[in-house]
């Protein structure tokens, strides 16, 4: 887990896989540098492959900006678990955090890279998604 | 319907005792058509529900509902842990701490459109709803406990000739079908020990 200030969107990336998350996350600091606040999580709340949803909670909390967070997931239970996740942040922050419907490491780049430029959390989760559709 | 404590307590050993005693078949069940972690992960989140009492109990009916749901939320890990704890969070939200079947059956509708929602799903795609939606069809036209516990079974059984369209079993596409939904059965086991301990304690 790691986190910048730096007023941008926040990254937060949620694999199965501990390793292939912060793997992930090693490739977006590699890109951008500590210009996104960025945190990752990843396996169960037993350390086994899994995604767990006080783990999310927390990762959103070290990527938190005032810009919002995009959460980047690899498969289903790392969705719903980031889902359901968003929905018991505090109000406020709720509508702040979104889920990105991309693929977990390269979406991470591309949305890192395009909240590094400053842009707003809509455009941020829009080029991870459009990338590859 | 009104549980006492000694009830309440009674209806949490039951619901982890099904779940923990066949987490191996649902681990199977899993390993055919999914990540093979359903088992694992459901008795992880009521080994953590267990673990809660004799506290848990303590509470009245709808804030014991939503205790079970949060504690499923973070302690199974896998989709099933929003899916099945959003139900019961859902359930204890709607509840009144001395329920009649009325107000359980719009409870229950409640919790099912929530589970719903939280998992994009319907019935008719191979998940939990495949149960959920059928036993409440015969909850809410006055079928008795039988009617509802036989329901259950042959729901889950019903959702092995399915295709799979949501869940990790739809990577699979075809070859989904033939086994059963392991969220489908560990369901039909939660319905069939909560029918099995009311009906106890109706008699009792």
């Amino acid at each position: 887990m790691s986190s910048s200030n730096s007023g941008n969107v926040g990254i937060v990336i949620v694999s199965h896989s501990p390793k292939v998350a912060e793997g992930a996350a090693d490739m977006v600091r590699q890109m951008v540098g500590n210009a996104v606040p960025l945190a990752w999580t990843g396996g169960d709340v037993d350390g086994g492959l899994g995604t767990n949803v006080a783990g999310i909670l927390e990762a959103i909390e070290a990527a938190w900006s005032q810009a919002g967070v995009a959460i980047l997931v690899d498969l289903g239970g790392a969705e719903t678990n980031s889902e359901m996740a968003v929905d018991m942040l505090p109000e406020d922050r709720r509508t702040r955090v979104v889920v990105c419907n991309a693929p977990v490491v390269e979406g991470a780049v591309i949305a890192a890279t395009e909240s590094s430029g400053g842009s707003p959390l809509a455009a941020v989760k829009r080029s991870a998604e459009e990338f590859y559709a | 319907m009104s549980l006492d404590r000694e009830a309440r307590e009674k209806l949490v050993r039951a619901l982890a005792h099904a779940v923990i005693t066949h987490a191996d078949e649902l681990t199977s069940l899993d390993q055919a058509i999914g990540d093979g972690d359903h088992g694992l992960n459901m008795k992880r989140g009521f080994a953590a529900v267990l673990a809660a009492l004799p506290g848990l109990a303590d509470k009245p009916l709808p804030e014991m509902l939503k205790t079970i749901g949060m504690t499923l939320v973070m302690k199974v890990g896998g989709a099933s842990g929003p899916l099945v704890g959003t139900f019961f969070m859902e359930l204890g939200k709607a509840l009144s701490e001395t329920p009649g079947r009325a107000e359980f059956v719009a409870a229950a509708d409640k919790a099912i459109a929530a589970v719903k929602a939280r998992g994009r799903s319907d019935a008719g795609q191979k998940t939990l709803l495949d149960v959920l939606v059928p036993v409440q069809a015969v909850l809410a036209e006055g079928g008795d406990a039988a009617a509802i516990a036989a329901e259950a079974s042959r729901a889950a059984d019903r959702t092995i000739p399915m295709l799979a369209i949501r869940g990790r079993a739809s990577f699979l596409g075809e070859r989904s079908i033939g086994h059963m939904d392991p969220g489908s059965r560990s369901t039909a086991l939660l319905i069939n020990a909560a029918v099995a301990t009311l009906v106890s304690e109706a008699n009792s």
